[in-house]
């Protein structure tokens, strides 16, 4: 699984792929992270608020840090 | 915009909760309980506050509330206690609202507007909704490239630093309403004007070219659509926590040095140099860089108003703080030319300058 965190290195930014990072091992999902901090491509994903979560070629989160649940919800449903 | 997909963003997280309780009332107790509980602990410690400090520091302490040192010590306890509840109680209840905005949605709303009407609109919004200035070059990006024009774009960008939830608090804690109003409705005049001005100058030239050739290709995801009370709730307490984490220190400090200034530093020095009419350039020239800290300048400049530095020039130093700061021209630099940071800083300086001698004169 892609999983891509994208935001300019803000510190919800950091927050929003730690707590990612710990739902994927929680669920078992072997996941490659890339960290996108480019705004360009931020935006060419038509985020407009940062941090932003893609799942696959998908976004699927933006703008605020997900409590672990909704994570692993965002992650499981893929 | 219509044909967005409103995916949610959380939800589920509540559906837990649900299930423990046995019916909705005890649900709703459940989440409102530990609120309305907040909400009475914190009306009693901001309405004990100024008693509290003067019994301990006064009567138990046995310090003179007539001495400077008396008189700084108490102004710091007191003001370091009543700015970090109207801190917490404000921003809590604004993140919740909040909550129910989102950059999407005020990009859905301002497209297609026309300048004039858009700026208003623009300004009005930035004010609402949840925003980062971290986030403002993909914000930036976003408006442009789908087609909301550059100074209505630009009206957002300055409105939503300027108008934000810490300076309001502050300066209602601080000098009371009125000046609190003032400071809202002249921001968002400024935020409208400059904007509108920009977009007069047409600098769209001054954009970098990439910006309007960039292809918006992912799905919208609105934060706020999908999320339940509890999640709502949730990201008011997590704010509440991230802003008091990031500005205490300078809090700490600002309201210090007011503490100072408040004891010990003459009223005829002020008179000198801070009154004259140069007063409103030299506030906003050293406004500039002081980003972030508008937690820590405000307290400052209680002090300096209780010294005499006129209303106008408060004013105008407050907003330079919040709304022209480096950091952000630094981050706008990958989006705009630096010929148009240096007009935007111009135009939005200018407007502050003027809001400054306007209230000089007309307070």
């Amino acid at each position: 699984m892609d999983i891509k965190i994208l935001g300019s290195g803000c510190t919800k930014c950091a927050d929003l792929e730690a707590v990612t990072r710990a739902a994927a091992e929680d669920l078992g999902i072997d996941a490659a992270f890339e960290k996108v901090t480019d705004p360009a491509e931020i935006a060419s994903w038509g985020v407009l608020a940062t941090p932003a979560l893609v799942v696959g070629d998908e976004v699927v989160l933006s703008g605020r840090v997900p409590s672990p649940d909704d994570v692993k919800r965002l992650l499981s449903e893929r | 915009m219509s044909s967005h997909d409103r995916r949610a963003g959380g939800g589920a997280a509540s559906s837990s909760t649900a299930a423990l309780a046995a019916s909705p009332f005890s649900a709703a107790v459940r989440r409102w309980g530990p609120v309305a509980a907040a909400a009475a602990t914190w009306w009693l410690l901001y309405r004990f506050n100024r008693p509290f400090w003067d019994w301990l520091l006064f009567d138990v302490l046995g310090l003179d509330p007539l001495s400077r040192l008396g008189e700084s010590v108490h102004f710091f306890f007191y003001d370091v206690t009543k700015i970090t509840l109207l801190l917490s109680g404000i921003i809590f209840v604004v993140t919740v609202l909040r909550s129910f905005m989102s950059v999407e949605r005020t990009r859905a709303l301002l497209g297609g507007r026309r300048e004039g009407v858009g700026n208003a609109a623009a300004a009005g919004l930035g004010v609402v909704t949840p925003f980062c200035s971290c986030s403002a070059v993909p914000a930036f990006i976003g408006f442009v490239a789908a087609g909301v024009p550059l100074g209505v774009t630009m009206s957002f960008l300055i409105a939503s630093p300027m108008v934000n939830e810490v300076a309001i608090v502050l300066l209602y804690g601080l000098f009371g309403w009125q000046l609190t109003t003032l400071y809202i409705a002249s921001g968002l005049v400024i935020a409208t004007v400059a904007g509108w001005v920009i977009g007069r100058l047409g600098l769209e030239r001054w954009v970098e070219p990439f910006v309007f050739e960039t292809r918006l290709r992912g799905k919208i995801v609105d934060p706020s659509v999908g999320l339940s009370w509890d999640d709502r709730l949730a990201m008011g307490r997590e704010e509440v926590a991230t802003i008091l984490r990031k500005i205490w220190p300078y809090l700490l400090v600002g309201i210090a040095l007011g503490a100072l200034i408040h004891g010990w530093v003459p009223e005829a020095w002020f008179a000198e140099h801070a009154v004259g009419p140069m007063g409103v350039p030299i506030a906003v020239g050293m406004g500039v860089p002081l980003y972030s800290n508008a937690a820590g300048v405000l307290p400052l400049v209680e002090a300096l108003h209780d010294k005499g530095m006129p209303m106008g020039t408060v004013l105008a130093f407050m907003m330079s703080v919040v709304a022209l700061s480096l950091p952000e021209m630094i981050l706008l630099r990958r989006v705009l030319q630096p010929k148009l940071i240096a007009t935007f800083v111009a135009v939005v300086a200018t407007g502050i300058m003027a809001t400054g001698f306007l209230f000089n004169a007309v307070l």
